[in-house]
């Protein structure tokens, strides 16, 4: 009992940690990348005994330091217990979604078999839809409790530009769902393994193209990243609904939309990328198509899977901060024409030829 | 005092109190974000009591959807004026209130609890599918419709010009 | 297991709340959101009971419960927003119009 407890609270652990250094990272690869992108240096000003480390003492260290340290305040006729509930409601979603994310098939130790996923309910994708949409509340509360226009002006476009993509995001999930046969996570990583037409992996990304197209532009769009970013409108609106909150508050709102990053990458990796599955690794090892096998420990597996799904949840993040300094800003009312009239029919018609050719396929789910 | 008794105890206190926080605060968006902690803790409760589809669908739809339109509206029409109270309407209405509560309190306590075996895989959105394709066909048609004609009247009550 | 009768005697008392509040705030918005509460508690009282007699009817009830509270909230609101425009108020005792 005390030793189920404990293996739960360290894949807790493992997975808080997780993304909470990601997100670290994250902020990291932003500020010098958007720097390479943009053909200048970017920060390197703060170093500990002459190291700068490429700009990583700046980002990791120097940072957090300053904005713990900075003076906390609320706007004048501002809403003292909105203010500060506001930074928490933005940071809880991302953190917690990542509990039913699979980072691993299962690791043996002894004669105890360890599901590597945080909790495996049967609802699965529900609860990272219903988390999501508590991301909400961040928004528009935290707009509200400044008393500035500005700000409530940034927190409503963006709670209307969350709530419109979260129907598009949920509609694109379906297909791959109905194609899987499962809600539960851990099910479709593992369905993920199987070979189509014996050498091509199952992977989401072949099976519904369209369905990850729509899910990655409606996932990048709920976490309000450029180039859905009016909501925030650095040129327009000032920092819109985070304008008043400085210091730590803001520092949860800013690890919160990088942990949204993450979360975003490890969900689209779990749906269409595989998840945690290499192609051709089984349980025992390596078993290619021609014929080959490369048997490998249980331990050595298991760390190429886990090893697998943080490259993959990695190569996601890097592609979603490249996406933001390369693409321009959407007009407001060119967002809510992408996630109303062209995602959400192109979605609904995802859903409908995905029916059509499992039903004429006679076998076509992978339900196991 | 086992465990799952214990954590319903708390469970239902906090949800009591954030419902009287609701009718109780002055300031109405205070009311709904306590509206919002008293749903969560409901759809917790509902996890308690192996509903694990319904306690999602409440923080989707309800939590995450609704009360976000209750929000709105509330900043867009953004009341300033607090509201006149007269003191007699207040006590008679209490005591109405709590005449009600304690009367369905002793009509409740003394239900006798049976508790059958619950089937594999109860309260799953398998189960919750089956029997909302199968049993509630009908239901489920008539409640898409009823969902189309509030979006129309929304959508014409609320607008400026027809 | 937790008996039955706790979530029914749960469910009364945050439905009273309710009832308390509707009856007396004189905020629209506030009357719409203690309607809310009544209708979690009767909410509550079906689930609790889906689990005692094993049925998944109560849940399904429930989820028909969840769609019309959805579609009521919506219009009420909608009706709210256009009262404001009109008469500026959100006071129900100053839409007395129609009275004799």
């Amino acid at each position: 009992m005390i030793v189920d407890l404990g293996i739960i609270a360290a894949k807790a652990f493992f997975v808080v940690f997780l993304v909470l250094n990601f997100a670290g990272i994250l902020g990291w690869i932003e500020r010098k990348g958007s720097a390479l992108v943009q053909d200048r240096i970017g920060a390197n000003r703060a170093s500990v005994f002459g190291f700068a480390g490429l700009g990583l003492v700046n980002t990791l260290i120097a940072d957090p330091i300053k904005l713990f340290t900075k003076e906390d305040f609320i706007p004048l006729y501002g809403d003292r217990l909105l203010h500060t509930l506001a930074p928490c409601m933005a940071f809880f979603p991302p953190l917690v979604t990542f509990a039913v994310i699979p980072f691993g098939d299962v690791l043996i130790l002894g004669d105890r078999v360890i599901n590597l996923q945080a909790a495996n309910v049967n609802i699965g994708i529900l609860y990272i839809f219903a988390m999501a949409s508590l991301g909400v509340y961040g928004v528009v509360v935290g707009a509200w409790a400044s008393n500035n226009k500005f700000s409530l002006l940034g927190g409503v476009r963006g709670a209307a530009q969350m709530v419109s993509y979260e129907i598009a995001m949920g509609l694109s999930v379906i297909g791959a769902l109905m194609v899987y046969g499962t809600l539960e996570l851990q099910e479709i990583a593992r369905a993920q393994g199987n070979l189509l037409w014996g050498w091509l992996p199952a992977w989401g990304f072949f099976l519904q193209p369209l369905g990850f197209i729509i899910f990655y532009t409606a996932a990048i769009a709920e976490t309000r990243r450029i180039p859905f970013d009016l909501p925030e409108g650095e040129s327009e609106l000032i920092a819109g609904y985070h304008v008043e909150y400085s210091g730590a508050k803001f520092l949860m709102f800013f690890a919160g939309e990088f942990a949204e990053i993450v979360t975003v990458a490890g969900l689209t990796t779990t749906l269409f990328f595989g998840g945690w599955q290499i192609p051709y690794l089984m349980r025992d090892g390596f078993h290619f198509p021609g014929g080959a096998t490369i048997l490998l420990p249980h331990l050595g597996v298991v760390f190429l899977q886990v090893g697998g799904f943080l490259l993959k949840v990695l190569f996601l993040c890097w592609l979603q901060i490249m996406l933001r300094w390369s693409l321009p800003r959407f007009r407001y009312d060119q967002v809510m024409r992408l996630g109303w009239k062209i995602l959400l029919p192109l979605a609904l018609a995802n859903v409908m030829v995905t029916a059509l050719i499992i039903v004429a396929l006679q076998n076509g789910t992978l339900k196991p | 005092m086992t465990a799952p008794v214990l954590i319903f105890f708390v469970l239902a206190a906090s949800s009591i109190v954030s419902s009287l926080l609701v009718i109780l605060q002055r300031n109405v968006v205070h009311s709904a974000m306590a509206l919002v902690a008293t749903l969560f803790l409901m759809a917790i409760i509902f996890l308690t009591l192996e509903a694990p589809m319904v306690a999602a669908l409440q923080i989707l739809v309800y939590a995450g959807a609704i009360m976000v339109l209750f929000l709105f509206v509330i900043m867009l029409l953004n009341p300033l004026v607090s509201e006149s109270r007269p003191m007699v309407w207040w006590f008679f209405g209490a005591l109405a209130a709590m005449l009600l509560a304690i009367e369905f309190v002793a009509l409740f306590l003394p239900v006798a609890t049976e508790s059958r075996a619950l089937p594999e895989g109860f309260g799953s959105p398998g189960m919750l599918a089956q029997s909302l394709f199968t049993d509630f066909v009908l239901p489920f048609e008539i409640a898409s419709i009823v969902l189309l004609v509030a979006i129309i009247g929304a959508v014409v009550l609320a607008k400026r010009e027809i | 297991m937790v008996p039955l009768n706790y979530y029914l005697v749960l469910s009364a008392v945050i439905f009273a709340i309710g009832v308390t509040g509707v009856v007396l705030r004189r905020n629209v918005l506030v009357i719409l959101m203690s309607i809310e509460l009544m209708l979690n508690a009767v909410n509550l009282t079906f689930i609790a009971f889906a689990r005692s007699l094993g049925s998944m009817d109560g849940q399904v009830v429930v989820f028909f419960v969840m769609t019309v509270a959805a579609a009521e909230a919506v219009v009420g609101l909608a009706i709210v927003i256009s009262i404001f425009r009109h008469r500026q108020t959100l006071d129900p005792q100053d839409l007395q119009l129609l009275r004799w």
